[in-house]
């Protein structure tokens, strides 16, 4: 067992990538939100899955593929993000995080119940599109397509939105309005109507990263439910709200499960958390958080 | 004279034992499953509903009983199925626990509803331990179990070939038994096994342990989980091109659930072992239909939903026997073992001294989309294994209710 296999570690490293590249877009979206907005948002599991059944629904009631569906559903979902948060996030907006956490958490319980109850918990089939099937032998391992194109797409976009926060005006603006809200509209900015559409940009973004998946998993209603808590752990060991740090997190801890999945089985669904309350007692805003 | 005396006395005893019995037709039946998780589909609402189906089909309800169905979730989790289940027996007087999926909590069940002299219907769960070392006098095992399991696909793996290994194990109670009893299949019919990894329930993400069992080159890649592990699981072995690379998958538990919720591209092929499927004769589909209907998802019974009506069935039966009193669990089975089994979706069986209900298992493999006639039209029958070969026999029992 201890007979460490090179090839076998380096299947198991680029796995792991492949994973962590879904930690990343999820805990982006997440950091975004609390970032930006202050939200704890425990409904992005249950909106990640919807991103997957507006997948399903596209291809089965439109007749409309993956690539459609890879650019409709995010906006979809994103839209119905803003719902939420124009009806319901806009009245708890500056109570303390408490309230938004169980406000999104029943929301995540409503809408699994809802799926639940109308498509059972084993889930529905979703192909990989034909242009993404089949793989490449690289020699250590067989990587499938679509699996190097998840990598790939999910770097593309935790860095599109690293810079659109960090280095456009748009992002400046936003990064102030977090600052000082009166000041910011003072300047004739409209705020509520930036923090509407920043909420629909990090739903649209694990709307995104459910459509990614959906191949892959099954389009099943507790899809999300299983990928949450792990991605509120990197969003944690991160630091909470650290955009740079959620993505790079996201990556890193893909990479540890996955090595554990190879030295550890039994331990791999635990060993993010166990990293978690090391990085807390060692420094407790997270990797890379600035004290508050 | 004796003889007279002795048939007034038992005739003085039945009428007033019937009298005493007579008050007592109040039956409150548990359905104890995962009604939210991986299993919810394969157990869950279905069961409750086949629950219902039972009492109203047993037709005591019109004879003067009460019977009354109430449902739990057990998440999936011993500490919380064994919790229900004592406060089902303790507080809210429940007669009989029917289903329970997922052998971790099984097993803890058993335990209690032994304890509080229940009656116990298994229907979901795997573990063959259930009537082997963990027997008891108030526990039925219905529907299947990992020794069919392994009997039924280990061996005709093997037979066709497949000699060789390796397990992808759920790792609790059931995966560990599936792949002990699994094991002594393949051992026995000259094959081995070249290794396993034991993987944490609920895992959405199999690529890593596909990848190890891919590197082992086993001919086999035996899946012993359930579910929606076994799902994730066959598909992503699909990508990662296992199967068209030389290797077999050997799903040793699927549920029609499970072939559905993978369509007939990816599931085609599987070879599988089940009790039930719904288009088996024309009782099966006549259950199937008035099912269905009633299911918020339209899906058809799984062999679990099956186990859970029928065991049910068989129950009702031996309560009218008894003519009521169904709170003294123990002699409740007593009578339902002594009485032969006769339902519409297992035909005739037996109850065994171990708990064990005995009827045909059968081999199924997965249709191809195109001989797929309809909507869940799925398997064909490749084998029946017959009702005597199905479960451990008698002499190699570990229960210690086997007198040898």
């Amino acid at each position: 067992m201890l007979g460490i296999n090179t090839q076998a570690l380096f299947g198991q490293l680029l796995l792991g990538l492949i994973n962590g590249s879904f930690y990343a877009l999820l805990s982006l979206g997440l950091a975004v939100i609390f970032g930006m907005l202050n939200i704890i948002n425990f409904a992005h599991g249950a909106l990640f899955m919807m991103g997957a059944f507006c997948a399903y629904f596209l291809l089965t009631w439109f007749d409309l593929n993956y690539w459609w569906a890879l650019v409709l559903a995010p906006l979809i979902i994103g839209a119905f993000g803003i719902v939420i948060q124009h009806t319901l996030l806009r009245r708890i907006a500056g109570l303390d995080h408490l309230y938004s956490l169980l406000l999104t958490f029943g929301l995540a319980l409503i809408i699994q119940g809802v799926f639940l109850n109308y498509y059972g918990s084993s889930g529905l089939p979703y192909a990989i599109p034909t242009a993404l099937q089949g793989g490449t032998n690289l020699g250590f391992m067989f990587l499938p397509n679509y699996r190097a194109w998840v990598v790939v797409v999910s770097l593309v976009v935790c860095l599109a939105t690293w810079f659109l926060i960090e280095r456009t005006r748009f992002g400046s603006y936003l990064r102030a309005a977090t600052e000082n809200p009166q000041l910011v509209s003072a300047f004739g900015i409209n705020v509520p109507l930036m923090i509407t559409l920043t909420y629909g940009l990090g739903v649209g973004l694990a709307a995104l990263a459910g459509v990614l998946a959906a191949p892959i998993n099954q389009v099943r209603p507790l899809m999300g439910a299983d990928f949450i808590i792990v991605v509120f752990a990197v969003v944690v060991i991160g630091g909470m709200g650290s955009i740079l740090g959620s993505i790079v997190t996201g990556f890193a801890l893909g990479i540890i499960e996955g090595l554990t999945k190879y030295f550890y089985p039994e331990a791999s669904n635990t060993v993010v958390f166990l990293l978690m309350v090391l990085v807390l007692l060692v420094k407790p805003t997270g990797l890379t958080g600035k004290a508050a | 004279m004796l003889r007279t005396r002795s048939i007034l006395m038992f005739s003085v005893a039945m009428a007033l034992s019937t009298a005493a019995f007579a008050q007592d037709k109040t039956v409150k039946v548990g359905n104890l499953s995962d009604q939210s998780g991986l299993y919810s589909d394969l157990g869950g609402p279905g069961s409750t509903l086949a629950a219902q189906m039972a009492v109203e089909d047993s037709g005591l309800v019109a004879k003067g009983w009460k019977i009354d169905v109430i449902s739990g979730d057990h998440q999936n989790k011993p500490d919380v199925g064994t919790n229900i289940a004592r406060q089902w027996l303790d507080v809210d007087k429940v007669d009989v626990i029917v289903d329970v999926p997922s052998s971790g909590v099984a097993l803890a069940v058993n335990t209690v509803v032994r304890e509080k002299n229940g009656v116990f219907l298994n229907s979901g769960a795997a573990a063959s331990d259930l009537t082997n070392s963990q027997c008891s006098p108030n526990t039925v095992h219905w529907t299947y179990d990992t020794y069919l399991l392994a009997n039924g696909t280990g061996k005709a793996v093997v037979k066709a070939g497949g000699d060789s290994w390796f397990f992808l194990t759920a790792d609790y109670a059931f995966g560990a038994a599936l792949e002990r009893d699994t094991t002594a299949v393949i051992n026995a019919n000259g094959g081995k096994v070249l290794g396993a990894v034991r993987h944490p329930l609920n895992t959405s993400d199999f690529s890593s342990f596909l990848l190890q069992a891919q590197s082992s080159k086993a001919k086999v890649i035996g899946l012993a989980n359930a579910g929606g592990d076994t799902t994730n699981a066959i598909k992503q072995a699909a990508e990662f091109g296992i199967v068209s690379g030389g290797q077999k998958l050997a799903a040793l538990l699927l549920f029609i659930t499970d072939v559905h919720s993978l369509g007939l591209n990816v599931a085609q092929g599987l070879v599988f072992t089940e009790t039930f499927y719904w288009d088996m004769n024309d009782q099966t589909r006549a259950f199937s239909k008035r099912f269905s209907e009633r299911m918020k998802t339209k899906a058809p019974p799984s062999m679990v939903h099956a186990g859970v009506y029928a065991s049910l069935i068989h129950y009702f039966k031996a309560l009218e026997a008894l003519g009521g009193n169904p709170h003294d669990g123990a002699k409740v089975v007593a009578k339902m073992k002594e009485m032969p089994t006769d339902d519409p979706l297992f035909g005739k069986g037996v109850i065994r001294i171990d708990g064990r209900k005995i009827h045909p298992g059968y081999l199924f493999e997965v249709k191809k989309p195109s001989e797929s006639k309809g909507p869940w039209d799925y398997y064909k029958l490749i084998a029946t294994i017959p009702a005597e070969e199905a479960f451990t026999p008698l002499s190699q029992s570990t229960c210690p209710l086997v007198k040898k």
